[in-house]
């Protein structure tokens, strides 16, 4: 797509720019769609049961009927929320995320937007849905809401701070931010990939991930036991499922960054395997993150919500910077990067 | 200067984490609870005042509805005081049948309460784990009795319906596999850094306020008291056996988790020692009148149940009828002390030490 | 203590040798429930034409032994003459509760009297045909054993009283057994006392010492439960004596298992059961109350458990608990009307 950033903007170039974003979207949609289907399979299967299996072959349609109910349900407003921000709310969630797709490199050509601060662009917009969730648990005007949004609020402003601070030995490694070309950094053998020399960077990486998303151990703001459902507690019908929505493209995000920021995003594991596209091993790679994100939901017990905050301020972040010194000192002493 | 108020936050009746319908008035100040009290009732049915109208074996059932987690043990109790006071001899193999589906259902109750535990932590497998063993458990009480939940198994004078063909040895290979498993959830769960994070030094207390406030069973245990009925007032046939106690030491959350697993071993235990004497046959009623009507006076009989001590107070005039029945429901008692633990405690250990004390609520209300 | 109080005592001691004969009976003549009842009330007929100067007694009879405050105020004290002819078959209990909760003792003594009339034999031998008939030797063994409870009584009259209500409940027992025996008077077996008998006389002599001189109101032991040390204690006294039995060396009641609320129609009565968890006592303590303003102290302070336990029974039966620091209704909602457990209860709303 890099061409059409070249031309002026015109007719042409902008119809071609929504049937890009609405292309990426029918890929998202399906991804969220069956992301949600393997989730309950394989946490099915983990747990000695069959997971969804009724609604078309396999229940491969579970997803869709579940979505489709979703939509046809009917729409309410508690009658003492504060209704503006109520409406705002799941679509201030959604946006972000969805924008935040613009920046991935999935092949070597395959980007919609090369952006030279890439990773910084995706920290920056997925920081907007932190505040959605707050507007969403304080317009709800319920307990369990507020409660769940504060807590996502200092959940998702603390975690991000060593999620970033992770990242900076890849970029100093690469000496770039531009996603394209961290991955282009890392060809050749899979040692070469950042998440072997960047092992405690990729660690507090997958960690921080892990709380950005919300998910277990990290779901406190959702606490289900506690919360009742946290901040999305009196939402129903298709602004739930807006939030939902915009969970799981967090989680297509944050699989796509991992594979691209540590798994060597579209490189073959050994360059002698270049014959099968780059595409499939995106989307291998892809998978097993997203594989991991369930695996460990099935596992964990959640953290507390004063562990959590002591987890990222006293473990994760001393962990981040530290690797930041080390691959200082490989860069200087050893030659690492390029 | 931020001006602070505090929240009021109603927990329940209906709430994932209360396990029935308990209503706790909580007092927050952020996330700090300052003040709690719970409030109960939603599910009492009057059982007491119902069972003033009804003969002895029409109260067999209502005790299933008490603790509906343990309604073995709740059957047991009431047959047991009947039995005391009217000095009938229950058979042999009566007795055996006894044990063995008190002590699966000890085993039942214990997965229960560990898979719920666990899913209030937020980990979502064990539950499901715990659930397929109980399903074992309540085919087998299907094939004996006829149901699943509410068994109605116990009859004064020894037990409703003899095992069927086989059924021992169903049992048999239940245990068998019960204690593999058992050990792959110590291996999943009980060395959880996470897990040990949320419970160790939680919800502690000492030994002397357990007994100031009556608790029992493992809530009492966790302490390092080494009470349990089976073996300070044995009952059925429990001083043939050979089991130990599990004790805490700490009284925290931990501890009760500590207990209660390893009563589940135990369990096993004193199951595979009565499976192996398990009667090849006999009688499975004892020789009870027609009517069964207890001669005038009282009698007050405790067994332990999985919440702890039940008891079973009976003052009859010689009918038919209890003239007064008062069941002592652990539950009902052990729930006192959570105002007292909950203090200055946040909302996410609200939950851990409310799981912790495992109650439910049939019983709480009766 | 007054005279009526020994008084008391010794009749709680009848009224356990009561209780006691059927299980000492029981291993001799295996026999139905039914079976005991229809055989002693024609039992009890005789007697009743035999010895019309039981009916001056009724006062000693055993159910007013156990409610003695009742006995004199009751406003059923008129059907009790009538009752009476059945009472000197004391150590047969099936009669006793049933018609004490009969409304026409009267009528069921009318209707019993014709079986003796067709014969001692019959009647008993229909009612299950193991039963052995009733010979006038086994009837005169009874009431031997009644008059032997009665002796005991009056000897207890002269020694302390709540030990000698223990020693008339051992010796009536040992009577009553020797009765099922159908041994004659000479032929008694030795009195064979409760291993608990010691505690409970120890335990009424320290509260006695420690709390009031008429803390205790009747000391038996509960034949049904092991032998359970049972202990009446006066209201006024409750608090004081729940905490020496909690604190003192030798009680040491560090647990309350269990409150209980009685409605017993002439009184309430609130029932502790007591554990001591290093000797394995269990002592079972009740309080009396009135059925008009029924109240009694609350012991929360003394058991923190008692508190729920005792809001249960104040929803329950309405027992007031001064002294509690949170009474309100526990299961029932705030706003219901009347107590449900209590025998006069009538729901507001006959349809819920």
């Amino acid at each position: 797509m890099q061409w059409l950033w070249d031309q002026p903007l015109s007719w042409m170039s902008a119809v071609w720019f929504t049937l890009g974003a609405l292309c990426v979207l029918g890929i998202v949609i399906f991804f969220v769609t069956y992301a949600i289907y393997f989730e309950r399979k394989i946490i099915g299967w983990m747990q000695f049961r069959q997971g969804p299996n009724r609604v078309g072959p396999f229940g491969l349609l579970q997803t869709v009927a579940d979505v489709a109910k979703l939509l046809l349900k009917e729409d309410t407003i508690p009658a003492k929320a504060d209704k503006a921000l109520f409406i705002m709310a799941p679509a201030l969630a959604f946006i972000p995320s969805f924008a935040a797709l613009a920046i991935i490199p999935y092949g070597m050509n395959l980007q919609f937007a090369d952006v030279n601060v890439g990773f910084l662009y995706y920290v920056a917009l997925s920081g907007i849905t932190t505040i959605a969730i707050v507007t969403a648990g304080w317009a709800s005007n319920n307990k369990y809401a507020l409660l769940g949004g504060m807590r996502s609020a200092a959940q998702m402003i603390s975690y991000e701070v060593p999620l970033v601070v992770s990242v900076v030995g890849v970029a100093m490694m690469t000496g770039s931010l531009n996603l394209r070309e961290i991955v282009l950094a890392q060809e050749g053998y899979f040692w070469n990939w950042n998440f072997l020399p960047q092992i405690i960077g990729f660690v507090v990486f997958l960690v921080s991930a892990l709380a950005e998303l919300n998910r277990t151990p990290f779901d406190l703001p959702e606490a289900e036991s506690e919360l009742v459902a946290g901040y999305h507690t009196e939402y129903s019908g298709f602004r739930f499922a807006f939030f939902m929505l915009a969970e799981y493209v967090y989680l297509y995000a944050i699989a796509c960054l991992t594979t691209i920021l540590f798994l060597g995003g579209w490189n073959p594991p050994f360059p002698q395997l270049d014959f099968i596209p780059g595409i499939v091993w995106f989307i291998l790679k892809f998978l097993a993150v997203v594989f991991f994100v369930f695996w460990v939901r099935a596992t964990f017990p959640r953290l507390r919500v004063d562990q959590l905050m002591g987890l990222a301020w006293k473990a994760l972040l001393p962990l981040a910077m530290l690797n930041i010194f080390i691959t200082a000192a490989g860069i200087h002493w050893f030659g690492w990067g390029g | 200067m931020i001006r602070t108020e505090e929240l009021l936050l109603n927990v329940g009746p209906q709430h994932p984490s209360t396990h029935g319908v308990l209503r706790l008035i909580v007092k927050l100040d952020g996330e700090i609870i300052t003040h709690v009290e719970p409030v109960i009732g939603y599910l009492h049915r009057g059982t007491e005042k119902l069972a003033e109208s009804l003969n002895y074996t029409q109260i067999i059932p209502y005790t299933d509805r008490m603790d509906y987690v343990s309604a073995m043990t709740n059957n047991y109790v009431l047959c047991y005081a009947v039995e005391k006071m009217m000095g009938i001899e229950v058979p042999e193999r009566a007795q055996f049948l006894r044990l063995i589906v008190m002590e699966l259902q000890r085993i039942a109750s214990h997965l229960v309460w560990w898979g719920t535990y666990l899913l209030d932590i937020g980990a979502l497998s064990p539950f499901l784990f715990a659930f397929n063993d109980r399903e074992r458990i309540l085919q087998l009480f299907n094939e004996l009795c006829g149901a699943r939940l509410t068994y109605n198994y116990m009859r004064v004078g020894g037990v409703k319906w003899d095992a069927p063909e086989g059924w021992i040895d169903k049992v048999k290979a239940f245990v068998k596999d019960m204690k593999g498993r058992l050990d792959e959830y110590h291996n999943l769960v009980s060395g959880n850094e996470i897990f040990l994070a949320r419970v160790k030094g939680i919800g502690a207390y000492d030994a002397e306020t357990a007994i100031q406030y009556g608790l029992s069973g493992a809530n009492l245990r966790c302490t390092g008291v080494k009470w349990d009925l089976r073996k300070n007032e044995p009952y059925c046939i429990y001083d043939r056996f050979d089991f130990d106690i599990p004790v805490g030491k700490n009284g925290d959350c931990y501890d009760r988790y500590y207990v209660r697993t390893e009563e589940i071993r135990q369990s096993l235990r004193i199951l595979e020692q009565a499976l192996e004497q398990f009667p090849p046959e006999g009688e499975t009623m004892g020789k009870v009148p027609r009517a069964i009507r207890p001669p005038a006076g009282e009698v007050y009989v405790r067994i332990e149940s999985p919440r702890g001590e039940i008891g079973c107070y009976i003052v009859s005039k010689g009918k038919a009828e209890p003239y007064r029945i008062k069941f002592r429901r652990p539950s009902f008692v052990n729930l006192q002390i959570l105002p007292k633990l909950l203090v200055g405690e946040s909302m996410t250990n609200l939950v851990t030490i409310l799981g912790g004390i495992d109650i439910v609520l049939g019983e709480v209300d009766c | 203590m007054s005279e009526e109080q020994k008084q008391n005592g010794a009749r709680s001691g009848e009224g356990e040798a009561q209780a006691e004969a059927p299980a000492a009976a029981a291993p001799q003549a295996p026999e139905s429930a039914p079976a005991t009842e229809s055989a002693s009330r024609a039992d009890g007929a005789k007697p009743a034409d035999e010895q019309p100067k039981a009916v001056q007694e009724s006062a000693e009879t055993p159910r007013q032994a156990a409610q003695p405050q009742a006995a004199d105020e009751s406003p059923q004290a008129p059907p009790q003459p009538a009752e009476a002819p059945q009472q000197p078959a004391a150590p047969q209990p099936g009669v006793e509760p049933k018609h004490t909760a009969t409304p026409q003792p009267a009528g069921e003594t009318q209707q019993s009297a014709p079986q003796p009339a067709a014969g001692p034999s019959q009647p008993a031998a229909t009612a299950a045909g193991e039963k052995r008939p009733l010979t006038d030797e086994e009837k005169e063994a009874r009431r031997q054993a009644a008059l032997a409870a009665r002796a005991a009584k009056l000897a207890a009259q002269g020694g302390a009283a709540a030990g000698a209500a223990a020693g008339a409940a051992a010796g009536a027992r040992a009577a009553a057994g020797g009765a099922a025996a159908a041994g004659g008077e000479g032929t008694q077996e030795p009195p064979k006392p409760s291993p608990n008998q010691p505690k409970l006389d120890r335990a009424v002599q320290l509260l006695k010492e420690l709390v009031a001189e008429d803390a205790v109101e009747e000391a038996t032991l509960n034949p049904f439960n092991d032998d359970m040390p049972t202990l009446v204690i006066r209201g006024e006294h409750w608090l004081k004596a729940a905490q020496t039995l909690r604190d003192h060396p030798e009680f040491g009641f560090r647990y309350l298992r269990n409150v209980a609320g009685v409605d017993h129609e002439t009184h309430m009565e609130v029932v502790y059961h007591l554990l001591n968890m290093d000797s394995g006592d269990t002592y079972c303590v009740k309080v009396r109350t009135n059925r008009d303003n029924p109240s009694v102290p609350s012991v929360v302070s003394v058991w923190a458990t008692a508190n729920w336990q005792e809001r249960e029974i104040y929803d329950l039966l309405g027992i007031v608990f001064p002294g509690h620091p949170d009474l309100r209704r526990i299961l029932l909602p705030d706003d219901w009307v009347g107590h449900p457990l209590r025998k006069d209860y009538v729901p507001l709303d006959p349809e819920v």
